[in-house]
């Protein structure tokens, strides 16, 4: 019921923008020299370093290709952020394919990066789009630490089956119960822990819950740095249940001009997890800033 | 449906009131880690605030760690516990007793202080010493500002103690952080009113302890009584 009224609600907000937009448009095309040209892109991000970089990224590529900037990074969850798109309040998010998909339809079966930017590209609402995917991944993965995985001689995800009834897990509240989340690994492989600790994502606190031996594994990112500081082990993933989750730019259609997508396309093709691995670690364990990570990694890449 | 509405079917729905993440449980929690947080607080902050008040000394010591403490960022400390001592009760105490020691070691300290010296030359010259004269002249006549500090400091740790949850504890920041996780906008607020009706309450429980605790003498009404009899006096 609850949910019915949210969806009603973000209907009518969108109905009501629409309009607005729509009333706004005859007027813009009057006034020509009102400096649509110059209209400042606005890029966003989630409130981690990993989307903060890639934004930062984005919004280098863009200034160096001549295009007005301004950053709106880290803000809350996918929740807030996707809205935020959908108003055009925000132009452009670093987004991952199947997470996002996950959210717009959490019906959708498709898997693998094709797939699911096919399905995606189905899915979002004509306001909305996604552009090409990169092949970098930062993904959501399952964690433990190196004396877990070997006592327990873990290398998959479905290793923990047999385990994970003595064992407490750590993650962030919204990966509970999201689709592409907990109830997803708990289907594909059979794991169930004894107990869910609601921790931050991928933070400072599931590090060192981790690390500590407070929970025996934890949901990181793919590209957190102290995976490999920490002698982190990543568990595979065969049946592909935390999804592929390529960095895709999820772009407001009408604020991001079609000499600015392009922009990003060509980023995207050459970014990669690595790249991503790098400038994580550049930034969280070298505290170098994120602004000038991103625009040293968009000078090497030479977009031009 | 609008907002309020929302929030009032979180507080009806009978869900919310049983089991193990109901709000009477999360409400329980929540006064265990700041009865818990204020308790260790006093035992650390009042002795010290007393025995540096009654000997008159360590003021400027003691007010500039007070404030140093003060700007202490709570989730930032909460952090550094986790990652020094990892998750469990003890990063969050600590968050929430360095946020009401300041408070009631400055009370403590400057209610003592500053109680007249007139007074304390008084006892001393019906014969009191050193522990008796904290004890039965000054801690007394300073009762209402140290019951001042301890109130100030329950309120901040009723309001804080909600980042308890912020490291997988529970207490009423769980309604708080999942609804926040989760876009569930009732649960949130609804998590929130909780815990601002309770800082209103404790203020007010607190406010009623003092008036209960304090001498009716330091209270004013005798003082009133008292000060126009030595009026009388001295005029005749």
């Amino acid at each position: 019921m609850k949910n019915k009224t949210l969806k009603a609600l973000a209907v009518g907000t969108a109905a009501l923008l629409a309009t607005a937009c729509s009333a706004q448009d005859p007027m813009q095309s009057g006034g020509d020299s009102g400096g649509s040209g110059s209209e400042t892109i606005v890029v966003g991000s989630a409130n981690f370093p990993g989307n903060v970089l890639i934004a930062e990224v984005y919004a280098s590529a863009l200034e160096d290709a001549g295009f007005a900037v301004e950053r709106k990074l880290n803000i809350g969850a996918r929740e807030v952020l996707y809205s935020q798109v959908e108003n055009c309040s925000i132009s452009v998010v670093p987004e991952y394919n199947q997470a996002l998909l996950a959210y717009v339809d959490p019906q959708a079966k498709a898997r693998g990066t094709e797939e699911v930017d096919a399905a995606l590209a189905a899915a979002l609402p004509d306001s909305l789009a996604v552009l090409n995917s990169s092949s970098a991944e930062d993904n959501n993965a399952i964690a433990v630490t190196a004396d877990t995985a070997k006592k327990h001689n873990l290398k998959t995800i479905g290793d923990l089956a047999k385990v994970s009834s003595t064992m407490t897990f750590g993650g962030p509240t919204e990966w509970e119960a999201r689709a592409d989340g907990y109830p997803s690994i708990q289907a594909a492989y059979g794991v169930s822990f004894t107990e869910y600790k609601l921790l931050d994502y991928s933070g400072p606190i599931t590090i060192a819950a981790l690390q500590k031996g407070d929970v025996d594994a934890a949901l990181l990112f793919s590209t957190v740095p102290q995976i490999s500081s920490m002698n982190f082990v990543v568990l595979d993933d065969p049946e592909n249940a935390l999804g592929v989750n390529n960095v895709t730019p999820l772009v407001c259609k009408q604020s991001v001009p079609e000499k600015a997508q392009d922009v990003l396309n060509k980023l995207s093709k050459k970014l990669t997890t690595a790249d991503l691995v790098d400038m994580n670690v550049a930034f969280s364990l070298d505290f170098r800033d994120a602004d000038e990570v991103a625009a040293e990694w968009v000078s090497n890449a030479g977009l031009k | 449906m609008n907002v309020f509405d929302e929030i009032w079917a979180w507080f009806a729905n009978p869900e919310n009131w049983s089991g193990y993440a109901s709000i009477p449980v999360r409400l329980v929690e929540h006064l265990g880690y700041s009865a818990l947080a204020i308790v260790c607080a006093f035992v650390i902050a009042f002795p010290l605030g007393a025995i540096l008040g009654h000997l008159h000394r360590g003021g400027a010591v003691v007010l500039t760690i007070a404030n140093l403490i003060r700007a202490l960022p709570t989730l930032g400390l909460l952090t550094l516990m986790v990652i020094l001592a990892g998750i469990g009760l003890l990063p969050p105490m600590v968050a929430l007793v360095v946020l009401a020691i300041p408070p009631i070691l400055v009370n403590t300290y400057e209610g003592i202080r500053f109680v007249n010296a007139g007074v304390v030359d008084a006892a001393k010259g019906v014969g009191l010493r050193g522990p008796s004269i904290l004890f039965r002249v000054e801690l007394p006549v300073a009762l209402p500002i140290i019951m001042l500090g301890i109130r100030l400091a329950a309120i901040q740790v009723v309001a804080s103690a909600t980042i308890a949850a912020y490291v997988g504890l529970g207490g009423l920041g769980r309604f708080i952080f999942d609804g926040l996780g989760r876009q569930d906008f009732a649960q949130m607020a609804g998590g929130s009113v909780i815990a601002a009706v309770l800082a209103i309450a404790t203020e007010v429980v607190f406010i009623l302890i003092a008036v209960l605790a304090t001498s009716p003498g330091v209270l004013g009404r005798e003082r009133l009584r008292f000060s126009s009899l030595t009026r009388k006096k001295v005029a005749s």
